[in-house]
């Protein structure tokens, strides 16, 4: 880890201003992806701003009836919140999948959504990466890539987005508030990561010194029909295989709308929008949204060592929407 | 149930572990490792790590000191530019700082020559060779009767190949030590599984007398086979130590133990059985293919544990190993029978299927009366009574054994059930008793308690054998000034330490009883040596024995495995601390369970190393994982080894679980999986709608 | 409105930090994790490393209360909150704390490396689920939080055990919510 300097930034205009005029500068949230990061080598920032001060740990109701959550929120405080749990179950079912009790207790929303891929060349500064160092290579294909992406890679990176929370916040439509050089603005969640292509450095579309300060859930009513579904090597305190957030709106046995993510198979959380085409109008039946699955999956370029995945996610996709689904009387699964 | 007696001092934090002895003036090293798995170090440039301020050294093949000893290749270290493996240590910082030796061991930059490196274990690799033992130095290749006309002539046959993945020991407390040299004698604080095998060999490493080496290791964090032999950090700490006339602390980071510190080798494993029609075995042949690195040879015993399991006229077992460039492989938690009964049990489990026989019933019928190959009777062995007792209380009757037959919402269900096999044997070692004229005794013996209560079991039989109360009885262990004694290693702890204490605790009582009770002002001393008794003991066949019951549930959707019990009865001997030899044996099974589930480190073959090298890509059973686990015992002698009558519980715990689990996985599923880990991909079948 | 904060390029600072109870003022390099802090700076070894990189568990303390993993938490960053850790969990006059007794009682440890950490999750996770904060294991999000076994697993899955201890750490904690 190399050497840096520390400020607590007094407020956002600063903590962007002082980002952005200072090279090697970067915002210093909980910590538990940078800190990390740093001690890789991965990251190594000259100077890091802390802003956990200045951001907002609340969560407020919004105009509209929805929710705007500090980006300083805790994860475990965001799980814990009971507008969350009874509005957003799949919000708050997400976040308690991530990590570990200790983690989620330090990790802020803001940081959550700009963590890093958990690919094991990317973590590891001996070896090529085209992500790190552009034009390096991609060692994943031929090496290691059981955990990696089966959509939305490119020939130059299959890394995958490891955050549930971000998977969730997909699925509910979220918009991104940031504070930047001019001055305040939001982004839907779905426009601010890109996808790798032939530039896998660039991840956000955010610029030098954006600082998230809020994510703003609209109102869904029939959000508190949703859940959140992880699958993992281990019981517990592991990245996901592969995990889906869904949300569904079923009345007299069809689907008025359906929202759909997918996690831990993409480079950034996948809304699965040709699944939840296929479904709309349609019986909310396990024949449907099997073939809302094949349909988003069709998509789907494996490499050799993560095909299963394409079983597993339309597996738990079918399930999560059976279980949704039967919720409500008359559903059927 | 006596209570672990360091229970308080490690649930307070006082327990003080090697890395946190602070001398005065401490300095920090840490290691340099190469990225090339074959070649040579070309140049190594340091001039970027010494510019920074607080770096004390950059210690590489070039500067480094002369070490006189260098028959142990893999603590010769910065002798040679040759690179043997990938995350071998080539140089190092020593820094004033941890933050400032961290920083700088990523600013030394060294070049390589690299060579086209083989990292890849093969069946029929062109290099497999036939060693000449295997570890510890059992026969490499056994044969009896005509394997080949039994097996091809039998009613019933299994023919099938095992493997199970390298896998690493991961104690939860690297590998850390504190060195400090006065003069010529060397103090090192060193988190090890023997404190005289450590101070000896470092002796050696040196070129010095063994008395010029003191090494302490009050409390161990776990070793699991990694720390019975001391490893390239202890050399480091020492080496830095003398360069820069300071302390000197090194601890190995997580992920470069993945490389430096021991791991198990993977294998492949061919099992085939012939069998009459009711399941009795006529011909039994196991073989084992394994790999080791260039610079040490160590084979795993995999088939030795087949030689004495089970009756069978005719019968073979062979080791081959070749040299790849890879980290040295050494002990880690059984070694020889985790992997081996892993690959045996299962394929006792396919010929169950295959005959149509109880799996519990097969194993009773091929029960043996004597060591099957070499024809010594057992000292003692009641695998039957483990087999019987855990199916009575793991509700084993009537078990249905069709598989994929029986299912609960999602979950597929299933049993499965393996025997567990370790050696029981006992190493010399000394101790020495002192009593005080004020009636306070002291019992030193230079083992080492690795978490596995061997304190409180020492002191138990002390106190048993003196005849007073342990609160009378002080018991300094953890040194290698003291008595010298065996590791913590192999199950042979506690028997050959308490050998060697009961012996000297006797002569001590014999002494006190002849002098009526008097003792003088000097006190009374009673020095005990066990290296006759153990050398006297008959050659019989000495093994701990156990069953193992597995119930798994399989999510249908997902291939989600989870184990909602697990029942291991074990016939060890007398259990001197029952809380802590429960809690061994359930740890043991825990580690099986995370072999079964969990664990495996995937060689890359472009770089030559496991590219997930650290605890978030190598994963052990958390909490989570782990639901109902009891592990209990059946009474048993053990006439011949040593007074104290115990085999030793430490390893047998691990030993046959992940083949229960993998019996239950394919009672549940129809899926027999025969390539450990058993990860969901294995199991992933397309959900019907 | 944007304050006037220079930034300077010292790479250590005074720091001062609360722990136990009692107030330390330190000059750290930056870099310098409260793990590290604590082990090497202040004498204070009782919380262990194991992985250094927030996959074990083992440096858990609390900080105002909640269980975090002190070798991801900067030690400059760490300034303001109130660090326990597990040498200031048990009473003034040496009392053991519950956990502590009932991790004894109930043999929950071996090698004792994991220990320290997981009794100082233990002791915040009976607060969260006092708290009524749901996990991943919980039957329902908005009904009442019941530490049962799943419950208490799932709830320290972020401490790993290599011993092997699980089953005796569930008793203990199980003892502890009784």
């Amino acid at each position: 880890m190399r050497p840096f300097s520390y400020v607590v930034a007094p407020d956002p205009a600063s903590a962007v201003a002082m980002v952005r005029e200072r090279a090697g500068a970067v915002f210093l949230g909980g910590g538990t992806n940078l800190v990390d990061l740093m001690k890789l080598g991965v990251a190594a920032p000259g100077t890091l701003v802390d802003v956990t001060g200045l951001l907002s740990g609340r969560t407020e109701r919004t105009a509209g009836g929805g929710l705007l959550i500090g980006a300083g929120v805790r994860n475990s405080d965001l799980a814990a919140d009971p507008r969350v749990r009874a509005e957003f179950p799949v919000l708050a079912q997400a976040v308690l999948a991530g990590a570990s009790g200790q983690l989620r207790n330090m990790a802020t929303v803001g940081g959550n959504l700009l963590q890093r891929t958990r690919c094991l060349y990317f973590q590891d500064v001996t070896k090529p990466c085209n992500k790190r160092v552009p034009g390096s290579g991609c060692p994943a294909r031929a090496g290691e890539h059981r955990d990696l992406a089966i959509l939305g890679g490119s020939p130059h990176c299959a890394a995958t987005h490891p955050s549930d929370m971000a998977v969730a916040l997909a699925a509910l439509d979220a918009v991104v508030h940031v504070e930047g050089a001019a001055g305040p603005r939001v982004i839907p969640l779905g426009e601010m990561y890109r996808l790798p292509g032939g530039e896998p450095d660039r991840e956000t579309t955010l610029e030098r010194g954006d600082l998230i300060t809020a994510v703003e859930l609209p109102a869904l009513e029939h959000a508190a029909r949703s859940a959140y579904r992880k699958v993992r090597d281990r019981a517990s305190y592991a990245f996901g295989v592969a995990s889906v957030a869904a949300a569904l709106d079923v009345a007299g046995g069809i689907v008025r709308e359906a929202r759909i993510a997918l996690g831990a198979v993409a480079p950034l959380p996948w809304r699965a929008r040709r699944a939840e085409q296929v479904l709309t109008g349609r019986p909310a039946s396990a024949e449907w949204f099997g073939r809302a699955a094949d349909a988003e999956l069709a998509a789907a370029a494996p490499l050799p060592g993560n095909a299963f995945k394409v079983t597993l996610v339309r597996n738990i996709v079918v399930a999560v929407l059976g279980e949704l689904a039967g919720a409500r009387a008359g559903g059927t699964a | 149930m006596t209570a672990r007696v360091d229970g308080p001092d490690k649930v307070t934090g006082r327990a003080r572990y090697a890395f946190e002895h602070h001398p005065d003036g401490v300095a920090y090293a840490w290691a340099v490792t190469s990225v090339i798995a074959k070649g040579a170090i070309r140049s190594v440039d340091a001039a970027q790590a010494l510019a920074l301020p607080g770096v004390l050294a950059v210690i590489t093949p070039d500067n480094a000191p002369r070490l006189p000893g260098t028959g142990d290749p893999e603590l010769a270290l910065f002798q040679s530019r040759a690179v043997a493996y990938r995350g071998q240590f080539v140089a190092a910082v020593v820094a004033g700082t941890l933050e400032t030796a961290r920083d700088a061991a990523s600013r030394v930059v060294i070049s390589y020559e690299p060579e086209a490196h083989d990292v890849t274990l093969t069946a029929g690799h062109p290099g497999l060779y036939k060693p000449d033992f295997v570890n510890p130095r059992y026969q490499t290749d056994t044969a009896a009767g005509d394997f080949d006309g039994a097996f091809a002539a039998a009613a019933v046959r299994v023919d099938a190949t095992y493997r199970t993945p390298a896998e690493h020991n991961h104690p939860m407390e690297p590998h850390a030590a504190v060195a400090a040299w006065h003069d010529d004698t060397l103090t090192v604080y060193d988190s090890t599984q023997g404190p005289s095998r450590t101070a000896g060999q470092i002796a050696v490493v040196f070129g010095l007398e063994p008395g010029q080496v003191r090494v302490i290791a009050e409390h161990v964090g776990g070793g699991f086979g990694a720390k019975g032999m001391p490893r390239p950090n202890v050399i480091l700490a020492a080496m830095a130590a003398r360069v820069t006339g300071r302390p000197v602390k090194c601890a190995v980071t997580r992920p470069q133990m993945f490389a430096v510190t021991g791991h198990r080798a993977p294998s492949i494993q061919r099992v085939r059985l012939g069998a009459a029609p009711d399941g009795r075995l006529t011909a039994l042949c196991h073989d084992v293919v394994g790999q080791t690195s260039t610079l040490k040879e160590f084979t795993e015993q995999s088939a030795v544990a087949t030689r004495h399991m089970y009756a069978a006229p005719h019968r073979r077992t062979t080791h081959r190993v070749v040299r790849l460039d890879v980290p040295t492989p050494s002990w880690m938690r059984a070694p020889g029978e985790c992997p081996g009964m892993f690959a045996l049990e299962s394929a006792m489990d396919e010929l169950a299927e295959a005959c149509r026989i109880d799996p519990v019933e097969l194993r009773i019928r091929n029960e043996p009366a004597v060591h099957p190959e070499t024809g010594q009777p057992f000292s003692s062995r009641h695998l039957t009574a483990c087999l019987r007792e855990g199916a009575a209380r793991f509700g084993w009757a009537g078990r249905d054994p069709a598989p994929g037959a029986r299912r609960d919402g999602r979950w597929l269900t299933g049993t499965g059930v393996a025997a567990s096999t370790y050696p029981a044997r006992a190493m010399a070692s000394q101790a020495r008793v002192t009593v005080s004229q004020a009636g306070r005794y002291e019992v030193s013996i230079a083992a080492a308690d690795i978490g596995t209560g061997a304190r409180t079991a020492l002191l138990a039989v002390a106190a048993e054998a003196l005849g007073v109360p342990a609160a009378a009885i002080g018991l300094r262990i953890g040194d290698s000034a003291l008595p010298p004694a065996m590791i913590a290693g192999g199950s042979m702890g506690t028997a050959s330490w308490t050998w060697a204490v009961i012996k000297a605790c006797r002569a001590l009582r014999d002494q006190v009883r002849d002098r009526d009770g008097a003792v003088p002002p000097g006190g009374l001393t009673a020095d005990a040596d066990t290296a006759a008794d153990v050398s006297a003991l008959p050659a019989h066949a000495r093994y701990s024995f156990g069953a193992q019951f597995a119930e798994v549930r399989v999510d249908a959707d997902t291939g989600e495995v989870r184990v909602p019990r697990l029942l291991g009865v074990f016939a060890a001997g007398r259990i001197i601390s029952p809380a802590q030899a429960r809690s061994q044996l359930i740890g043991g099974m825990t580690m099986g369970l995370s072999m079964a589930l969990h664990e495996e480190s995937a060689m890359d073959p472009e770089f030559g190393d496991y590219p997930n090298h650290d605890l978030a890509g190598y994963h052990l059973a958390a909490h989570a994982d782990v639901q109902d686990i009891d592990a209990v015992w059946i009474d048993e002698e053990e006439p011949e080894l040593g007074p104290a009558g115990a085999k030793g519980i430490g390893e047998v715990g691990i030993v046959g679980t992940a083949a229960a689990i993998a019996g239950a996985v394919y009672h549940a599923t129809g899926i027999r999986v025969r390539d450990l880990p058993i990860r969901l991909d294995k199991l992933l079948t397309r959900s019907e709608p | 409105m944007m304050a006037c904060v220079t930034i300077t390029d010292q790479t250590s600072s005074e720091l001062t930090l609360r722990v136990n109870g009692a107030v330390h003022r330190l000059h750290l390099d930056h870099r310098t994790t409260l793990l590290d802090a604590l082990r090497e700076h202040l004498g204070l070894t009782g919380t262990k490393k194991g992985c250094d990189h927030g996959q074990c568990g083992a440096c858990t303390v609390l900080a105002d209360g909640r269980r975090v993993n002190s070798c991801l938490l900067l030690a400059v960053a760490a300034q303001g909150a109130e660090i326990t850790t597990i040498e200031g969990l048990a009473g003034p006059g040496g009392e053991l704390h519950p956990v502590q007794a009932a991790f004894v009682e109930r043999d929950a440890l071996q090698c004792g490396y994991c220990t320290p950490g997981q009794i100082c999750s233990a002791t915040a996770m009976l607060g969260e689920a006092a708290a009524g904060w749901p996990s991943a294991a919980s039957a329902s999000l908005t009904g009442p939080v019941t530490l049962d076994a799943a419950e208490i697993r799932e709830r320290m899955s972020g401490n790993l055990c290599r011993c092997g201890a699980y089953v005796n750490i569930l008793a203990a904690i199980a003892d502890v919510v009784s």
